[in-house]
């Protein structure tokens, strides 16, 4: 174990002088995933907030043809607009981008109304333009609030119970906890913790393999009395402790960032405390060592240091691959699963932010599975660096 | 000692190695000489045991390389002939990498470490980091590399490429003291005037076969050639190609 502890120290002292593992390691792909996804949520949560207190402008024509409708709408915070527009030249506005949405009141439609037939309306706006679609809808809301408005008025002048044209009446029921919902906006979260885990081991891993060889000192090294496979083993033992790190970072830099999230806003609340973020390390750990071996395995196949980054920018993928799964198909844990490295992690990790109890047993299937699965590939990677072509 | 017993070494449909056997005795210089693909690094690579013979064997100090390639490891000190360094770590510490790899304790490791810079005259990038290194210093810092644990036996690939005159110089003394204190030395070379200078013994190599091997002056009368170099044309003129 000698050897072991040496090729460990050197590649950790190598790889700390190294800018480029430090910067992707400890700073670019730990801080990544939490500064862009509490922005993001930042973002949406301020938008959809800002818009449904924004109250609507509508550009009308024709509104003297139906005082008692925009006297409705006005009540209804909607600022009217009187403008002046024929069908032709209505169109052109919205086209040209000069409106977003123009309302024509025919002047036939006091007399129609009167007469308890359909009165028509003109809504312009552009349905390809999702963002002007959604104040297009919310005039039609409010719009078809007045009319049924007028449509019970007309019931009950005629002595007919309103309730009678609404046979069914859809009630929603939101069981879901406020951490519940919050999960929805944090289930992609554990893709960004797995991705800086793996982030942190890329360049000492191809450093190692690929960058060893190409740079000439591998064949040295080869000479030394110590055993192909230790000094392999070595080199994944050293990119583990740099992915752990990554880890750590990550899982703290979320926990922080979460704080400075307007998550209340929407009615949810997380529970990432220090202690979750905790929890989640000793969880998402074991799965550590197999990408390690992971890496060092298809870094060991390719003959240069471009030709590892390459495939191992995809390699990355991979072992997230389950996680967006699991959040498409919203998979929900169960003991088979827990056999299933990486998929086990993430349904462990979304429990721990559900603040729902781990059972024992799906720990333990997962830490021992994903550990498995690390063994055999370290030791497929020893055994590669036996062969002869190695040298490339 | 190192002994090279009738190796064999295909790649593919490629003979590289056929026949190839030899001795390196202790306390002499061994060169092995031939022209570029002659099989040279090969039949070495196989002395170092990081390539298997096909078939044959090699002992170093009576040692199967296959065998217990390790034990014959320790008491091999090698320049490969691709030398690169850890861009990243210092001078001393690429050397004291291989130091620590080879079982040395910290306090004989400074210590041989402090001696190489003084041998080897690397006192200039001993504590700099091999990233901006010339060829030159990059073969010395190589060359302490494989002579940390003091070993017994030393394999040298081409060891003068890169290396200036006063370099060359300081190399050939070194080799000539490490001989005198009775180390078996061999080295690849396809430079005449470099097996002359320095060879006790030469081993002429072309087309993956020993051509002929001996003293220099054995050599040079089984060619039937005035100097080294024609002897050399001579004995691959007269060589036939294998397959």
């Amino acid at each position: 174990m000698h050897g072991l502890r040496i090729v460990f120290l050197k590649e950790i002292l190598e790889n700390i002088r190294d800018r480029r593992t430090l910067w992707s390691a400890l700073l670019f792909a730990p801080l990544f995933g939490p500064l862009m996804f509490a922005g993001m949520i930042s973002l949406i949560l301020n938008k959809s907030v800002k818009e449904s207190d924004e109250a609507l402008t509508l550009p009308v024509a024709g509104a003297s043809n139906a005082p008692h409708l925009v006297g409705f709408l006005e009540s209804m915070h909607v600022t009217v607009q009187r403008v002046d527009y024929d069908d032709q030249s209505a169109r052109r506005a919205i086209r040209d981008g000069k409106e977003r949405l123009i309302l024509i009141i025919p002047a036939n439609y006091g007399e129609r109304l009167t007469s308890a037939v359909p009165a028509p309306v003109y809504l312009y706006a552009d349905g390809s333009n999702s963002n002007n679609s959604k104040y297009a809808n919310q005039a039609r809301q409010t719009l078809g609030v007045y009319g049924r408005i007028i449509a019970v008025m007309r019931l009950q002048i005629r002595g007919i119970n309103p309730a009678v044209v609404s046979p069914i009446v859809v009630q929603d029921v939101d069981v879901s906890t406020p951490a519940g919902r919050a999960l929805l906006v944090l289930g992609m979260m554990t893709y960004f913790v797995m991705f800086a885990m793996l982030m942190g081991g890329l360049y000492l891993t191809i450093d190692a393999t690929a960058g060893e060889r190409e740079r000439g000192s591998l064949e040295a090294l080869l000479t030394t009395p110590i055993g192909r496979d230790v000094l392999i083993y070595g080199k994944i033992l050293a990119a583990c402790f740099y992915m752990l790190v990554s880890l750590a970072i990550s899982l703290a830099a979320f926990s922080i960032c979460l704080r400075f999230v307007p998550l209340e806003q929407l009615g949810m609340t997380t529970n990432f405390g220090p202690l979750v973020a905790f929890k989640m390390l000793l969880v998402a750990a074991p799965f550590v060592l197999l990408g390690a071996a992971l890496m060092t395995v298809v870094a060991s196949f390719t003959r240069s240091y471009r030709e590892a980054q390459s495939w191992l920018t995809f390699v990355l993928l991979v072992p997230t691959m389950p996680v967006v799964f699991a959040g498409l198909l919203s998979v929900r844990p169960s003991l088979p699963l827990m056999a299933l490295p990486s998929m086990s992690q993430h349904l462990l990790m979304t429990s721990l932010l559900r603040d729902e109890s781990l059972p024992l047993d799906y720990l333990l299937v997962s830490v021992l599975s994903t550990l498995f699965f690390g063994v055999i590939l370290a030791w497929i990677a020893g055994r590669l660096y036996r062969r002869e072509a190695i040298l490339g | 000692m190192i002994e090279a017993l009738a190796l064999h070494k295909r790649f593919g449909a490629v003979t590289a190695v056929s026949d190839v056997s030899f001795v390196a005795r202790d306390g002499a210089i061994t060169g092995l000489v031939g022209p570029n693909g002659a099989g040279k690094s090969t039949t070495l690579r196989m002395l170092y045991t990081v390539l298997r013979p096909d078939a044959g064997s090699a002992k170093i100090d009576g040692i199967d390389v296959t065998e217990d390639a390790i034990g014959a490891r320790e008491r091999l000190g090698v320049l490969p002939h691709a030398a690169g360094l850890y861009p990243n770590l210092t001078g001393r510490e690429n050397i004291r990498y291989f130091g620590a790899l080879h079982g040395l304790d910290p306090a004989s490791l400074e210590a041989r470490v402090d001696e190489l810079v003084r041998l080897l005259d690397l006192a200039t990038v001993a504590d700099r980091r091999a990233k901006g290194f010339s060829q030159g210093e990059r073969v010395k810092v190589a060359i302490a590399r494989a002579l940390v644990h003091a070993p017994r036996n030393l394999i040298l690939d081409e060891p003068t490429n890169g290396l200036d005159v006063m370099s060359i110089r300081t190399l050939r003394e070194l080799l000539r003291r490490l001989r005198d204190a009775g180390t078996c030395i061999l080295f690849s070379s396809h430079v005449m005037q470099e097996v002359s200078a320095l060879c006790d013994t030469a081993i002429v190599i072309g087309h993956g076969r020993v051509l002929a091997q001996g003293t220099l002056d054995v050599v040079r009368s089984q060619a039937g050639a005035e100097n080294l170099e024609d002897a050399f044309v001579a004995l691959l003129a007269s060589a036939p190609e294998i397959r």
